[in-house]
């Protein structure tokens, strides 16, 4: 620890101090260290990032500042709160401590509250947990907490259950029982990953806001580069259990020093804000003069009947051409995978014609659309749930063949399987290997391996690597590209990471509750927005690099101030 | 890119990896003292049913009045019963009727349940719902009830009682089943299967039934246990089968009557036998249960 580091906050004694802290777990296959000589401190008003990737041990970190390591792991070393040593305390101490001195904010606020108690109630107990005050105290406590953290009209909220209220709202109820008691230590993990971008931002600029006003010191678990770069002082990184690198955000995300640190940040899918572009893949490769390879035409879908109908889909029209890739961008419940679900067929419209291959869906027989499927590759979300694990990978990705019959061998399919695992970039051998023997990103890159064995003219990605880790997901982003200009696949890319966007595709489709908001080549749609919404979108992914993210928060929330007084007026 | 360090490579999980599955739920199993001891259970029962009256054969047909109601002696290790047979060959040869009619009544209710769970949860909608309405009826019906009834009606033989205990117990799994198939058929690699064209049986027999072997002998080896149960139940209320042949159930019920001339040997150890094989077979579901780490009752 530097002294350069205690210059950005006061120097009064740090409220979270870690020395030399070790966890090891104790599993079915032997003990297996997860956290090794952990040294850093948080002071009061300061926020800590802990960054690494998944398995970094960040995450163990927090847990066993809390005292709340599960029972197979075994902390040693030293973790101090406010002067109290946590590793190794009585459980009571502990329970003194959470909860009021230290508090805790986690990734899923929906399971964080209990859905059978209103709000309100709930964090009156936070406080009667801690603090002698009468019951109809702690809920006017309870609302005045409820304003405090944003909730519209706080007294009437305050009687609701958490189903009643959108995930951003209940991640705010966490955090008014985070702050309760007025803690001298708030740690928060992934605090915002559930949540999409524009009210992550919104919970940011909370977690923010109350950090300064109270001065409680924050330690942020994230695997975002951008939420660091928009909400840290200092950043710790994490490889292995151990910290490679500590600092102040903009040393260490501007000029990082650990080999790590630079791969890491190299491999963050940047979204950019200037005029000069991400090198995005020669448009030339698009062909709109030919029959679109996918085309939806007006698609109506309506889930359910009656007064409990949703309209997913309104009206969406968007076609998709040999070798390009179409971006459909959107946050949660906007549609988009289930417009992608349409393209494949999945999902009938209730009105408007799906086609593909210049092939009305709707007006084939059974056999014909199943020959038309030959065509399609697909590529979904969860590198766990993709895989058969009663299959071996030769297997998975042998299971095309099958279908679509075509009187092959098993020496023909092996072969096949072979080849198209080195398009992959994965050995050859691993067909014969269980998947759960693989990475995320390698089984990822065998769900690929899948969708292409046929050699599709389509490939539908939904979400491919919103799972991994940023690393992977550059391996695996690239991968994909390489062979689209190989095979000259046309490609529906679903995502919610504009950035990623950006970089991949040539046109992009925006979509907000189930309509096309606005579409466009990426370069200019995703850096000149048409519309408000875009615009707003946009403006709320963080970039990491801490500098251009502070001007762009200020310019964020100005348009919010303006938007404001102008409704108003 | 190759240069990048992949996290999930990390050392200590590599290990974590490479036990497989099966090797892993055996090594649970195993584990497991009280499913090992019911394993231990199970297996003795077979061989002293099975095997046993080839070592100790006695005369199980003929009666035997200069030879009733003995107690246990060397001639006789468990004495013998009301007509004369010896007590310890009879627990033999009416275990082999326990076993065989509760290992097939069991196996034949998990049969029927995993067909009808299986079809009602992969075709969802409409049917999935009338179909489970007939489960839920059927579940309010106390199978004794409807087992007494049928016994009244006709003297069933060993086919017969076999075919009954089945369709009475048959309700539980197809639950089971049905719940497992509704989260496997909304998995990634079912929708994707059927993205690219794959049929709904290729869907079913290649990955919603071999993903569901896991319930299915967990639900298996309840069902057995339940069925030796309710054979014993039928068998004591003199409903199963006729003598000569017997079963436990048959066995403690004549034994029952002659409880107050203090002839235990009657009543001991076919009621010891049915606790411990039932509890035996419990013990092993448990251990099956959370050694492939699934759902079920408990």
């Amino acid at each position: 620890m530097t002294a350069a580091q205690g210059s950005a906050t006061s120097q009064a004694g740090p409220i979270l101090e870690l020395d030399d802290l070790g966890v090891v777990f104790t599993t079915e296959s032997g003990d297996v260290p997860a956290v090794r000589g952990v040294s850093l401190h948080v002071r009061p008003g300061e926020t800590l990032a802990l960054v690494g990737e998944s398995g970094s041990g960040k995450s163990t970190i927090a847990l066993a500042a809390m005292g709340l390591l599960d029972g197979n792991a075994l902390a040693t070393g030293s973790a101090t709160i406010a002067g109290h040593q946590m590793v190794g305390a009585p459980e009571a101490d502990l329970a003194a401590l959470r909860g009021r001195t230290v508090t805790m904010v986690f990734q899923e606020p929906a399971t964080a509250l209990d859905p059978l108690t209103r709000i309100g109630k709930q964090i009156a107990e936070v406080i009667r947990n801690h603090r002698e005050v009468s019951g109809k105290d702690a809920a006017a406590e309870a609302v005045g907490l409820l304003r405090k953290v944003g909730i519209p009209e706080p007294e009437k909220r305050a009687g609701a259950y958490p189903f009643q209220l959108s995930g951003g709202q209940r991640q705010r109820v966490v955090i008014a029982m985070a702050i309760a008691n007025d803690p001298t230590l708030l740690i928060a993990d992934e605090p915002t990953t559930a949540l999409d971008v524009t009210v992550q931002a919104e919970i940011l600029d909370l977690l923010r806001r109350l950090a300064v006003e109270t001065g409680t010191g924050v330690l942020l678990v994230t695997h975002n580069m951008g939420v660091v770069a928009d909400f840290a002082d200092r950043v710790a990184v994490m490889y292995d259990g151990e910290i490679v690198e500590t600092g102040p955000v903009e040393d260490v995300l501007l000029r990082p020093s650990h080999d790590y640190t630079k791969r890491l940040l190299a491999a963050v899918p940047r979204l950019s804000v200037a005029e000069a572009g991400p090198p995005v893949p020669s448009p030339a490769a698009t062909r709109p003069d030919t029959e679109p390879v996918v085309e939806l035409r007006d698609v109506s879908v309506v889930f359910g009947r009656g007064k409990g109908a949703v309209r997913a889909l309104d009206e969406v029209s968007f076609t998709v051409h040999a070798g390009e890739t179409l971006g459909l961008v959107g946050e949660s419940g906007s549609g988009k995978s289930t417009a992608s679900r349409v393209a494949l067929g999945l999902i009938r419209p209730d009105s408007g014609v799906a086609s593909l291959f210049g092939t009305d869906l709707a007006r084939t027989r059974s056999r014909a659309r199943r020959a038309l499927r030959a065509g399609i590759g697909v590529v979904l979300q969860d590198p766990v749930a993709s895989l058969d694990a009663r299959m071996t990978v030769g297997e998975c990705i042998a299971e095309p063949l099958r279908v679509h019959g075509r009187g092959l061998s098993a020496r023909d399919r092996q072969a096949k399987v072979a080849a198209v695992l080195e398009r992959v970039r994965l050995s050859r051998d691993l067909a014969r290997r269980a998947p759960r023997e693989l990475s995320g990103g390698q089984r990822q890159r065998v769900s690929l391996a899948r969708a292409l064995v046929l050699e599709p003219r389509l490939l539908v990605a939904d979400e491919p690597t919103s799972a991994l880790d940023v690393s992977v997901q550059e391996a695996v982003l690239e991968v994909i590209s390489e062979l689209q200009d190989e095979l000259g696949f046309a490609c529906l890319f679903v995502s919610h990471d504009l950035a990623v966007v950006q970089h991949f595709a040539q046109r992009v489709v925006v979509m907000r509750a189930g309509r096309i908001e606005e579409e466009g080549a990426t370069g200019a749609t995703l850096l000149h927005p048409e519309t408000d919404y875009t615009r707003r979108l946009l403006a709320a992914v963080p970039v990491p690099d801490p500098v251009i993210q502070r001007g762009r928060r200020a310019e964020r929330l100005a348009t919010l101030a303006a938007g404001r007084t102008e409704a108003q007026g | 890119m190759s240069a990048l360090i992949q996290p999930d490579q990390m050392p200590g999980k590599a290990t974590a990896a490479a036990a497989s599955g099966s090797r892993l739920a055996v090594r649970r199993f195993l584990r497991n003292r009280l499913a090992v001891v019911g394993l231990g259970v199970v297996v003795f029962f077979f061989l002293f049913c099975f095997i046993g009256p080839l070592v100790y054969s006695t005369d199980q047909t003929h009666t035997m009045l200069e030879q009733v109601n003995l107690a246990p002696s060397g001639s006789h290790w468990l004495g013998t019963d009301a007509v004369g047979h010896d007590e310890l060959g009879r627990l033999m040869y009416g275990g082999k009727v326990s076993l065989i009619v509760g290992l097939a009544a069991g196996i034949l209710a998990t049969v029927i349940g995993t067909l009808w769970g299986a079809a009602a949860g992969y075709a969802g909608g409409w049917i999935d719902a009338v179909m489970m309405r007939i489960v839920d009826a059927g579940i309010a019906i106390p199978a004794l009830f409807i087992l007494l009834v049928v016994s009244a009606i006709t003297t069933p033989g060993l086919t017969g009682l076999i075919v009954i205990l089945g369709v009475v117990s048959w309700l539980m799994p197809s639950r089971l089943i049905r719940a497992e198939t509704l989260t496997l058929k909304n998995r990634d690699y079912v929708l994707t299967l059927r993205a690219i064209g794959g049929t709904h049986a290729r869907a079913i027999a290649r990955h919603i039934l071999p993903n569901s072997v896991s319930t299915i002998i967990v639900a298996a080896t309840f069902q057995i246990a339940d069925a030796i149960l309710l054979v014993a139940y039928v068998s004591y209320l003199g409903l199963g089968v006729q003598p000569p042949a017997t079963d436990w159930g048959g066995m403690l019920s004549a034994g029952l009557t002659a409880a107050y001339s203090g002839y235990w040997w009657l009543i001991l150890p076919p009621g010891l036998a049915i606790i411990l094989v039932v509890w035996a077979f419990n013990a092993i579901g448990d251990g099956l249960r959370d050694a492939f780490d699934v759902r079920g009752r408990g």
